[in-house]
């Protein structure tokens, strides 16, 4: 482990390139299935397979998908797109090169909000996000001599998202990632799974002295299949580097592969064995010019993302940040919540619902939102309940809501009444029982007047059980208290 | 069989009663066989055609056929036809079966043409002689000891022998050009994009075009209207509407043409070729055209252009062939690297991998900007010139080839000296606009003489009628 003293002499410089696989039906360049999962080799049309004379064709939907990503990151959107090919060989890749985009990305600039380690939010800025297609998977199956290739990925639309190197730490890293998974999530374009390999991971580290004008060389870390993973491998990599240059030895521009058993990274291979993949405009595509009026119908199509609901639950409803980063955790909560507030102005009765009760109902059964049996109408009635003073937040929530969760179209005042719940608040019908419980304990009251000020709870709890539980506490109390004084 | 010189006159002959389909396709296989020895087909599609050939006489006794009935068609081999095999002349396709057909095969089905078979070429089209085929070359049937041309050669000879009437073929420097002004039949390159390119084996995919020879204008403009147009499945082919070429063969107007002096003056060029093309300048003058000479300043760096760009396309379009999924894979391969280094290197012929090579080669990152961002620009530059001259003159004619048919091996030490052969060619593919070769007599050895025209793009139908006034002069 390095000292903090010598770690601290040094600035981490980090960019990340993040691989989504895009949620589109067919493929980039094919009419072929995205399906995942299906037996290999099973959606493989001669396109797929690069057949002779085959011709590719752009997957709009694709297109479409990558400028919502753009869009959300405030990048420029390039309206005239052409795409080149990146030549390469490897069995998994049918026509000896990749149709990808090299000079003219289709989304130029934009910036990801993260939120760094001591709480204040900053952005990462994006150099490029680009549309490609994806290989197929070699697979080297136990007992079986050759490699064996499956097709079906091969040419499922990826966008490749590329930041600047303006990450400082394998926190902001990680922070980055789950913002990014956030973002395609909330953009229904991808569904962000790091471990099924539909986001994927390259990092590029390097370290430089403080204040240094130069960064020091850059190292590629590849083989990352978690956001854990993408941090362990960062870190990892800061110290080996920092601990080299201490040392005095330098550091070799090189790819290196994480190994997530040891937690450690290991050269595949230098800069000097890198392909020339000999970039050259595709020209079997024409190019895809976006349109203003196709602009505009993708920017239509735009739903609300994280920042801007943070933003809206922290200002506008002046809930904790906490709350905010809960509840926008998932666009189907914050959707959910957002719809509440709506019909209800106790925003912060609405949280406290949405953290608690709805949550862990929830988790309990392992349900999405979207499976909750309740609209948020049945909510907002149960906070009005509460707010109108008929019955308390625990009889609300234990009492209540297990019924509206049973029965949702019933309305909860009529089960608060039903199961005869509603609090007694009224004074003239209270002050009967507290008279009664007083001359049932005249020593307890005598106690009382003399000084045992904690007899209170005693009183209360028989007030409570005479009126079976539907005395309003806090009219109870005021009665209580002008009786004994 | 003298009625079969053309379809309109095959149509008669169908109407009148005298021959049918099936007599049709049996006169053709006649042929073939007879001058199998040519070695113009690769595979001859027998029973099928016959097959196809009685079906289709049924549909013209019902009144249904489609317009190319009785319309007999061979194909180059690097032209998909479902269920059929296709090589593009090379080792590495070897027992290759196409899963699809070409969208401009497809429509010459849908319309009722017979597909008699497969038809011999250079390898992956690369070539100007037929004599780089994994098929074994193709013979010159104006005379067997010299080449047809290339790389369509197996195409301009079926046309040329009556193998068949109308004959595909492609052309992405002077492919369907070259070989039928050395055959002399009608050979024409379209505008690029003017038919889909789907199912055709790529060479270099922004300058290939599907051709089409046949013995007369007529014929091909009809071919050509029938395969041109929009396809969903390329995204490149232009969606401007297809005129009905065959109706519009009258020339309308006395035309202003030019001549290219440099390829006129060229020392490479075969006197008689010059005097054929000096005798059609002054008969064209006589009938009231408009001749004038002009300058083209970049002839010298046509083809410096065109290779650098069409090899640099094929040497990507060419690395889906490594063995892996389909084609030939070397059995002496102990991994991964082994294998596509023999299968490709067992695969493809020395010419391919030449041009291989040199694609890579202009493309690596060091010498991408000298070669191919310059052979960009420079095509833009031809491109402008060409068509700087075309907003003056209505046409711009030029010999097809700088010689007539060569014998076998006379170039085949020298690529440069083969590559020369494609001088006046390439313009009109680095350009992208149509041209067409028409025969314009032989020279002293009875060998034929080729006349191109060119002229801008989507000029098509101006094209054709031009050249049957030519064709009419006397």
């Amino acid at each position: 482990m390095l000292s903090p003293e010598i770690r601290d002499k040094y600035t981490v410089v980090i960019g990340l390139e993040v691989h989504a696989q895009l949620l589109t039906k067919s493929k980039m360049y094919a009419p072929d299935s995205t399906e995942y999962g299906a037996l290999p080799n099973t959606h493989i049309s001669p396109i797929t397979l690069g057949h002779p004379g085959t011709l590719p064709k752009v997957n709009k939907r694709a297109v479409e998908f990558a400028v919502k990503m753009g869009l959300a990151c405030g990048s420029e959107i390039t309206r005239h797109n052409i795409f080149a090919r990146k030549n390469y060989f490897y069995p998994d890749l049918p026509k000896g090169y990749q149709i990808t985009q090299d000079k003219g990305p289709i989304c130029i600039g934009g910036e990801v909000h993260i939120k760094a380690k001591d709480g204040l939010e900053r952005s990462v800025k994006l150099t490029r996000i680009h549309m490609e297609e994806d290989a197929g998977k070699s697979m080297h199956l136990a007992g079986e001599v050759d490699t064996l290739v499956d097709f079906n990925r091969a040419g499922v639309p990826l966008i490749e998202i590329v930041s600047e190197p303006d990450i400082r730490s394998s926190e902001e890293a990680y922070a980055y990632l789950v913002e990014i998974k956030k973002l395609v999530r909330y953009l229904d374009i991808c569904d962000g799974n790091m471990e099924e390999g539909s986001l994927r991971c390259d990092a590029n580290v390097s370290v430089m002295l403080n204040g240094a004008k130069e960064f020091g060389k850059k190292v590629e870390v590849k083989n990352m299949n978690s956001f854990r993973n993408v941090q362990r491998a960062i870190e990892f990599e800061v110290e080996r580097q920092i601990t080299a240059i201490e040392n005095g030895e330098s550091i070799a521009s090189e790819t290196r592969t994480f190994d997530a058993t040891t937690g450690t990274t290991a050269s595949m291979r230098s800069k000097e064995d890198l392909n020339d993949y000999r970039y050259f405009p595709e020209p079997d595509l024409s190019p895809v010019v976006i349109s203003d009026e196709w602009l505009e119908a993708i920017r239509a199509e735009m739903p609300s993302l994280p920042h801007a609901l943070y933003t809206k639950f922290t200002k506008t409803f002046g809930l904790p940040e906490y709350d905010a980063q809960v509840l926008t955790d998932s666009k189907e909560i914050a959707l959910y919540f957002e719809e509440l507030c709506g019909l209800t102005d106790n925003y912060k009765a609405a949280s406290n619902w949405m953290m608690g009760p709805v949550k862990s109902y929830l988790n309990e059964l392992t349900l999405s939102i979207d499976e909750f049996p309740i609209r948020p109408k049945g909510i907002a009635d149960l906070i009005a309940l509460v707010d109108a003073g008929s019955v308390n937040f625990s009889v609300a929530s234990q009492k209540v809501y297990p019924e509206i969760l049973k029965n949702p179209s019933a309305s909860p005042l009529k089960v608060a009444e039903s199961l005869n719940l509603i609090q007694e608040s009224d004074a003239s019908s209270l002050q009967p029982i507290i008279d009664q419980v007083l001359a049932a304990h005249p020593d307890k009251v005598a106690a009382y007047k003399a000084g045992k000020t904690g007899l209170m709870g005693m009183f209360m709890g028989q007030v409570m059980k005479e009126s079976k539980g539907k005395a309003d506490p806090k009219v109870a109390t005021q009665l209580l208290e002008k009786a004994l004084s | 069989m003298e009625a079969l010189i053309s379809f309109e006159k095959t149509q008669e002959e169908i109407k009148s009663g005298r021959i049918d389909c099936v007599g049709i396709v049996k006169h053709y296989l006649n042929n073939i066989q007879t001058k199998a020895s040519l070695n113009a087909f690769v595979e001859v599609y027998e029973e099928e055609a016959l097959t196809r050939a009685a079906l289709i006489d049924q549909k013209i006794k019902a009144g249904s056929a489609g317009k190319l009935a009785g319309m007999v068609i061979g194909i180059k081999d690097v032209l998909c036809y479902e269920g059929h095999e296709v090589n593009a002349a090379s080792k590495i396709l070897s027992g290759f079966e196409s899963q699809f057909t070409a969208t401009a095969v497809q429509r010459l089905i849908d319309e009722d043409a017979i597909i008699i078979g497969r038809l011999n070429c250079d390898e992956f089209a690369m070539g100007s002689s037929n004599e780089n085929s994994y098929h074994g070359k193709v013979l010159n049937d104006a005379d067997h000891e010299r080449v047809p041309g290339g790389s369509s050669g197996g195409s301009a000879v079926a046309v040329q022998a009556d193998l068949c009437l109308v004959s595909l073929g492609t052309d992405t420097g002077g492919s369907v050009r070259q070989p039928a002004a050395f055959c002399g039949v009608v050979g024409l390159k379209p505008t690029y994009s003017r038919i889909s390119r789907y199912g055709l084996i790529a060479y270099a995919s922004s300058f290939d075009t599907i051709g089409i020879f046949s013995k007369n204008i007529a014929d091909n403009a009809l071919v050509l209207e029938v395969m041109a147009g929009a396809d969903e499945y390329d995204s490149t082919v232009s969606q401007k509407p297809v005129p009905s070429y065959s109706t519009l063969l009258a020339l309308k107007k006395k035309t202003k043409v030019a001549y290219i002096k440099e390829t006129m003056d060229s020392p490479a060029l075969q006197p008689e070729i010059k005097v054929a093309m000096q005798e059609k300048i002054n008969a064209l003058r006589s009938a009231g055209h408009e001749v004038e000479e002009v300058t083209f300043p970049y002839l010298d760096y046509v083809l410096p252009t065109y290779y650098i760009l069409t090899t640099a396309e094929a040497s990507a379009n060419l690395s889906r062939f490594d063995g892996v999924k389909y084609g030939y894979r070397s059995a002496q391969t102990a991994n991964l690297e082994s294998m596509y280094k023999k299968s490709r290197g067992e695969g493809f012929s020395e010419e391919v991998k030449r041009r291989i090579m040199v694609g890579t080669f202009v493309l690596s990152a060091s010498y991408y900007d000298a070669y191919f961002t310059k052979a960009q620009k420079v095509r833009r530059l031809i491109k402008e010139k060409t068509e700087d001259l075309l907003s003056t003159y209505d046409f711009l004619i030029l010999p097809t080839t700088p010689t007539t048919a060569f014998k076998f091996g006379e170039h085949s030490g020298d690529p440069v000296a083969m590559y020369l052969e494609d001088l006046y060619t390439v313009q009109a593919s680095v350009s992208g606009i149509p041209a067409i070769s028409i025969p314009i007599g032989h020279d002293k050895k009875g060998l034929p003489i080729g006349m191109q025209i060119m002229a801008n793009a989507f000029k098509e139908a101006d094209i054709y009628a031009f050249a049957a006034a030519v064709s009419n002069l006397k």
